[in-house]
């Protein structure tokens, strides 16, 4: 009989036990991390994407990334009129305002994407803008005016004229000098700036205006195409897929042992109605039916936790538990605990379960990246939780936008990352567990 | 050491007794696929005898009689076919929940296995705690008195020494002292030793063998003492039963019964024990020759007969033998014996 702690000393000689120990320590420190750095509700507002992302490039992928291939791709720049000097003139009864947003590109690739973001505050007459891009040489070009609502984003690289005009697309042909139709244009490195001339109607209307030069590249792990970070739904799928496997681990084992023990202890009909059910249990699919479920019903992580767990209930393990638990409802310490007077429910929870858990351990282990998988599978399917961030629902955005057709290998990737080291980990520290708690694989 | 069981009084005749087991009979079903009848083990058929308050009784028998059988019937873990167990003048099948639940704490049992009798995820301490703890102590330091104070009792001195340990820390005769500190621990008024030295050591069967009779003497228990080694019984118990193919076949105060035995069987089991090399001493001994009989189809007549030097045809193979008492105090079921 291995005891407890004399099995968990033993796992330091176990190499793979202490790689899987630290894999599983480090995705525990990100769940820790990620639920202390972004609270729960704050992490399912952000996964519902919006304003909060409006600075993010789309589909941008890891900036680490284009770091090992020399860092030549853009980041993203941005330049507000909070930090520009304003000059301003009275002149017929209005105030013309010109605000000059500077901002140095020094990057080797393209950007993305140019917006500009204007908020204007005014009691009933709009603005009036016009907007003037300069080159480092000097160039002036004229980007276009227009009256301002109270928030009005400006899509500059949208603009289908502008385009007309440059020969490129305005994100490439506004930082470039090459003429259009010669060569691949190269970017001219340098201090451009955007001109906004301001006409205001009224005394205290002002108006705030912030220029986002998108990057190719952004942070970690990239953005997918509602510009969110993917770190979020990264880190916190790391608590959620966690709490799901190991939940619906000890959900299923610990009532899956004590039904199996309850079975073996009453025997006779108990034990037949146990077995039928199992029976009838095991060849029920799991997946079809959860997928059932969320398509029909709800697609809530708890309550596909809930259904996981009631039917792993009557699963195999109850064969494999009830083979185990037979000699121990034979053995003596059964038979002295009913001598002294011990009721049912302390014989089967005291003297029966604990009996055969330390063999359980290793396949509580393994059973957690089993849930894990489960889970993103589901998600994968377009049942994941809806308000959570999950790995799954990740890699069920990237399938839906056809991420690997258009080269977003990291979208893909990061989730995938993520489930393979929670997999591993838990794998190399179960197998081992295995050999320390089952000495008779030891000698194999 | 102390052979106190020849100079401790006689149980007074005439005293209502502790215990008293009429006709009982202990069958069970054999099935086979779970449900087709495929016969009866007469494990304990047609049992009575009596016990009286600190009175030890030894019962001796071969293996596969029925001893550990009746034990367990005695002890409430089998259901009796028929018959019934009276414990204080009261029925055992009567008895529900605290009832029977008082009743289980009146009586101690010691087990053949002393490390499967203790649960080896479980230490000393916590093992001791557990019929505490069921039977409603749970006040911490009561328990660690009480624990302590058997562990000393047993001979598990000093009791820290022991507490913290796991069964499979401690030799065969040290779990079998803490089997027999457990069986101590809710003062029962009745001990049933199921071949509690059978299994231990040659070395510390006399030393196990003293601590329950020492146990036995201090605390006035009376003793069920089941042993298929007839040479154990002689300064442990008052009174000795033999047992053969579920029934009782003779009993008699324990030096009447090694000095007259009166069944062919006892006789046979006695003749084994003229050894004497004291080197086999406490040795298990050969039991008479022929095959024990069978508890599913029993012989017809008495069941000895098949092995029985002296059993005469026509009677001792067809007709049951009725109890008789050719010496005072002493039965016996033989025809032979008048
Ligand atoms: N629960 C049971 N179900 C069916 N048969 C049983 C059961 N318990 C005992 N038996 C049978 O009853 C007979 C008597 O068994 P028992 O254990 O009482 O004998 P014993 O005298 O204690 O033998 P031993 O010296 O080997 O312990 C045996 O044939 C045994 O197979
Ligand atoms: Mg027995």
């Amino acid at each position: 009989m291995t005891s407890w702690l004399e099995g968990l000393a033993r796992l330091r000689k176990y190499p793979s036990a202490v790689a899987g120990l630290l894999l599983i320590a480090l995705l525990i420190a990100t769940a820790i991390y990620a639920v202390t750095a972004i609270p729960y509700s704050e992490a399912q507002k952000l996964w519902r994407g919006g304003d909060a992302w409006q600075d993010l490039p789309v589909n941008a992928g890891p900036a680490w990334i284009d770091r090992l291939h020399g860092g030549e791709a853009a980041r993203t720049v941005r330049a507000s009129s909070d930090d520009a000097t304003i000059r301003e003139d009275a002149f017929e009864g209005v105030r013309v305002q010109e605000t000059v947003l500077e901002l140095d590109f020094e990057y080797g690739g393209f950007p993305s994407e140019v917006n500009l973001f204007l908020n204007s505050d005014f009691e009933s007459r709009q603005p009036f803008v016009r907007l003037t891009w300069r080159t480092p040489d000097g160039e002036e070009l004229f980007l276009g005016a227009r009256r301002v609502g109270a928030t009005e984003r400006v899509s500059i690289s949208q603009d289908q004229r502008l385009e007309g005009r440059l020969g490129y697309p305005p994100q490439v042909g506004l930082f470039t000098d090459t003429p259009p139709g010669t060569s691949e244009p190269a970017v001219r490195q340098g201090t451009y700036e955007l001109v906004i001339e301001t006409v205001q109607f009224e005394e205290q209307a002002s108006l705030e205006a912030d220029l986002v030069i998108y990057g190719q590249v952004h942070g970690l792990f990239g953005t997918d195409h509602q510009r969110r970070d993917l770190t979020v739904a990264l880190l916190w799928g790391t608590p959620v897929a966690l709490a799901f496997g190991l939940l619906a681990a000890v959900g299923t084992t610990v009532t899956t042992l004590i039904i199996a023990a309850a079975g073996v202890w009453y025997g006779g009909w108990v034990d037949a109605t146990i077995q039928r059910l199992t029976e009838v249990n095991i060849i029920l699919p799991l997946l079809p039916i959860l997928v059932m479920i969320g398509t029909l019903y709800s697609t809530s992580i708890w309550l596909m936790l809930g259904v996981v767990v009631v039917l792993g209930i009557f699963s195999a393990g109850i064969k494999m538990y009830r083979a185990m638990l037979l000699p121990v409802r034979q053995s003596p310490y059964i038979e002295a605990a009913r001598a002294y007077g011990a009721s049912n429910a302390r014989i089967i929870l005291r003297y029966m379960v604990p009996r055969i858990l330390p063999v359980l351990i290793p396949t509580f282990v393994t059973l957690i990246p089993t849930y894990v998988f489960l889970e993103a599978s589901l998600a994968v399917l377009g049942l994941g939780d809806p308000v959570l961030p999950t790995w799954g629902k990740v890699l069920h955005d990237a399938q839906a936008q056809s991420a690997l057709y258009h080269g977003f290998y990291y979208w893909v990737i990061g989730p995938a990352a993520m489930l393979m080291v929670t997999g591993l980990g838990f794998a190399m520290l179960g197998f081992a567990l295995d050999r320390i708690f089952n000495p008779r694989l030891r000698s194999a | 050491m102390t052979s106190a069981a020849q100079t401790s009084p006689a149980p007074a005749s005439g005293q209502s007794s502790l215990l008293d087991v009429h006709r009982l009979r202990t069958h069970f079903e054999l099935r086979q696929w779970g449900f087709l009848r495929a016969g009866t083990v007469h494990a304990v058929d047609d049992v009575s005898f009596q016990l009286n308050a600190g009175e030890a009784v030894a019962i001796v028998g071969e293996s596969g009689c029925g001893k550990s059988s009746l034990a367990r019937t005695l002890l409430g873990l089998y259901r009796p076919t028929s018959g019934t167990v009276r414990f204080a003048g009261e029925s055992l099948s009567d008895l529900r929940g605290g009832a029977l639940k008082a009743y289980r704490a009146r009586v101690g049992y010691v087990q053949q296995d002393p490390y499967g009798a203790l649960p080896p995820f479980l230490d000393i301490r916590r093992i001791l705690a557990e019929p505490l703890i069921v039977h409603g102590i749970r006040n911490r330091q009561e328990q660690e008195r009480r624990i302590d104070a058997a562990l000393e009792e047993v001979g598990l001195t000093p009791a820290t020494d022991t507490r913290g340990k796991f069964p499979h820390q401690l030799s065969g005769g040290q779990q079998q002292r803490v089997v027999i500190a457990r069986a101590l621990l809710l003062r029962p008024s009745m001990l049933i030793a199921d071949e509690p030295v059978s299994m231990l050591d040659a070395s510390v069967r006399v030393e196990i063998l003293n601590l329950l009779h020492r146990v036995q003497q201090d605390h006035r228990l009376a003793l069920i003492y089941i042993t298929h080694d007839l040479s154990t019984v002689r300064h442990y118990v008052d009174r000795a039963m033999v047992m053969y193919g579920g029934k009782i076949v003779e009993q008699a105060p324990v030096e009447e019964l090694l000095r007259h035995p009166l069944h062919p069987y006892t006789e046979a089991l006695l003749g084994a024990l003229g050894d004497p090399d004291p080197q086999n001493a406490g040795r298990f001994r050969a039991v008479p020759g022929g095959e024990p009989p069978s508890l599913v189809t029993p012989p017809a007549g008495c069941r000895f007969h098949p092995r029985c030097p002296i059993a005469q045809k026509g009677l001792c193979d067809s007709r049951e033998p009725s109890t008789r008492t050719p010496r005072p105090n002493h039965p016996v079921d033989c025809w032979m014996r008048e």
